[in-house]
């Protein structure tokens, strides 16, 4: 066990951390794009809401989705303590700031983080909590025996208010920024690097970050500017 | 070429330090330790305490001649260390200011003098092969593809000077353990040892306060032996295999 331990107190073991939780993240927004895509639909909600009730009753995505929030608090905390033992590992710094050629979001990334999770809370307070403890109002859907929570009608509510929507930008923008360089630097952390695939795993990972965020964006802008 | 030198100061470890500005006439054909000799000289000859840097080799292989110029560890230029800079790529009237490598693992001795220890321990932890090699072999007889040297000698280029430490945000050294435990890994004679040479050294490397590694890259921008990140990904490799797959 002693072994186990050391490894996970290991500068190489806390950023494997980092990597798997970073990378199941990542696969956890694909689905949770795909899913919401349908905020988009204009029938009144009617295909949102019932999504949104199979995942809210499906037993196996309940696994997943806690399995999701430890993920994400794991990946939090790891984060920043790793940026505070860096801090102190350093030291203090230079009095010429270098030139070198390096990306901004790499230094940046716990604050990047804290941005996010700054944006996570608000996000599950406003949805997520609001599901929870039961204010959101139930809608009847054709077909279905029973009513279910209209979820819609509260994002679609959400996003008539500007400051949500600006925060919502300023949320998915900050988590560009930190998987333009997280992406590839995962896979470079997990040692899965490759003369032949690292370019393709590099170029993946630039065309994630700004792919998917912007898939989420169109979310609120559409609401704001096109339904109303 | 007039220059003004803005040259950081520190009596010894328990000092705060600061910078002194100095003017300075040097040449362009001078190379930067050249430059720093020449004020050396001006400061014996007003008597004041010359600046301690550390230098010996200065033609670029023993890796002693740290500093950080203007922001940048071994100067501007990419692939060269300070030794090995030349005044010429400096205009006449600039002001260059002059740093130790700063990192808490490598505390300030004096002026630009750090203690590098630190790395001495980590290859006392396993950057070496236990066993008697023997004389030199016959050339072939031990048969190694030629892609696999060359990512050897490359590893084998680093001259242990610390700049990647330096450069690092923070303050990592895993570009210089990367380099010694690739080094060793790729060929017959260090495979045997590998997995216990990147638990330990990866051990010791923590364990000296050094930071983790965020994959900026700032580390082999400014190797003066352009070492490659992708080092460091083998040595992420080898130490989780060292873990998990060795006894
Ligand atoms: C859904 C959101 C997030 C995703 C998809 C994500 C993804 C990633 C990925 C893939 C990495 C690279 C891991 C590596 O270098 O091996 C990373 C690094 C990092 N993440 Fe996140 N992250 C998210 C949220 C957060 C949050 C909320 C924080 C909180 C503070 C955070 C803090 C960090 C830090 C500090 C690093 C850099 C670690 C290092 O290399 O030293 N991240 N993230
Ligand atoms: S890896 Fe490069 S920068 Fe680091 S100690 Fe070796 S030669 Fe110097
Ligand atoms: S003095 Fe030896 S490398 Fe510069």
């Amino acid at each position: 066990m002693k072994w186990l331990i050391n490894f996970f107190t290991s500068s190489i073991g806390r950023k494997l951390i980092m990597s798997l939780t970073g990378l199941f993240l990542i696969l956890f927004l694909v689905i949770h794009l795909l899913g919401n895509l349908q905020l988009l639909v204009d029938d009144g909600g009617v295909s949102f809401n019932a999504y949104a009730y199979m995942m809210t009753h499906n037993p196996l995505i309940k696994v997943v989705a806690y399995g999701n929030y430890i993920f994400i608090v794991l990946h939090a905390v790891m984060g920043l303590i790793l940026w505070a033992k860096n801090r102190a590992a350093k030291g203090s710094t230079y009095a010429v700031k270098s030139n070198a050629k390096v990306t901004w979001a790499s230094k940046n990334m716990a604050l990047l983080g804290t941005l996010i999770l700054a944006f996570i809370f608000i996000h599950m307070g406003d949805f997520w909590w609001k599901m929870k403890m039961d204010v959101v109002p139930y809608v009847t859907i054709e077909g279905m025996d029973h009513q279910v929570k209209d979820l819609y009608s509260k994002v679609s509510h959400t996003f008539n208010n500007p400051y949500m929507v600006a925060a919502y930008i300023v949320g998915l923008a900050t988590l560009s920024f930190h998987l333009w360089h997280g992406f590839q630097s995962a896979f470079q952390t997990l040692g899965l690097n490759h003369p032949k695939y690292s370019p393709i795993i590099g170029g993946l990972g630039k065309a994630y970050a700004v792919i998917v965020p912007l898939g989420f964006a169109i979310i609120p802008l559409y609401h704001f500017f096109v339904m109303k | 070429m007039k220059l003004k030198l803005k040259v950081w100061r520190q009596q010894n470890n328990k000092d705060k330090g600061g910078f002194q500005t100095y003017d300075v006439v040097a040449e362009e054909h001078m190379s930067f330790l050249e430059m720093m000799d020449v004020l050396n000289e001006s400061l014996i000859a007003k008597q004041e305490t010359p600046v301690a840097f550390e230098h010996d080799c200065r033609e670029g292989i023993c890796g002693s001649c740290n500093m950080v110029i203007n922001g940048r560890p071994h100067g501007p230029n990419s692939g060269t260390t300070t030794c090995q800079l030349h005044m010429r790529f400096f205009k006449d009237g600039d002001t260059i200011v002059v740093e130790p490598w700063r990192s808490r693992a490598f505390p300030v001795i004096k002026d630009l003098v750090v203690n590098r220890s630190s790395f001495d321990r980590i290859i006392q932890a396993g950057g070496y092969i236990s066993v008697n090699t023997g004389g030199t072999p016959d050339g072939n007889s031990i048969p190694i593809e030629k892609d696999v040297a060359g990512e050897a000698m490359d590893a084998a280029t680093c001259i242990g000077c610390g700049a990647c430490v330096a450069a690092c945000p923070n303050g990592s050294a895993m570009l210089f353990t990367a380099a010694k435990v690739s080094h060793l890994a790729l060929m017959p004679q260090g495979k045997v040892e590998s997995n216990r040479r990147a638990k330990n050294m990866v051990a010791t490397m923590d364990k000296e306060g050094f930071g983790m590694c965020s994959n900026i890259g700032a580390c082999e921008a400014e190797c003066p032996k352009e070492i490659s990140i992708d080092h460091i990904a083998r040595l992420n490799r080898e130490y989780v295999g060292s873990v998990f797959g060795g006894a």
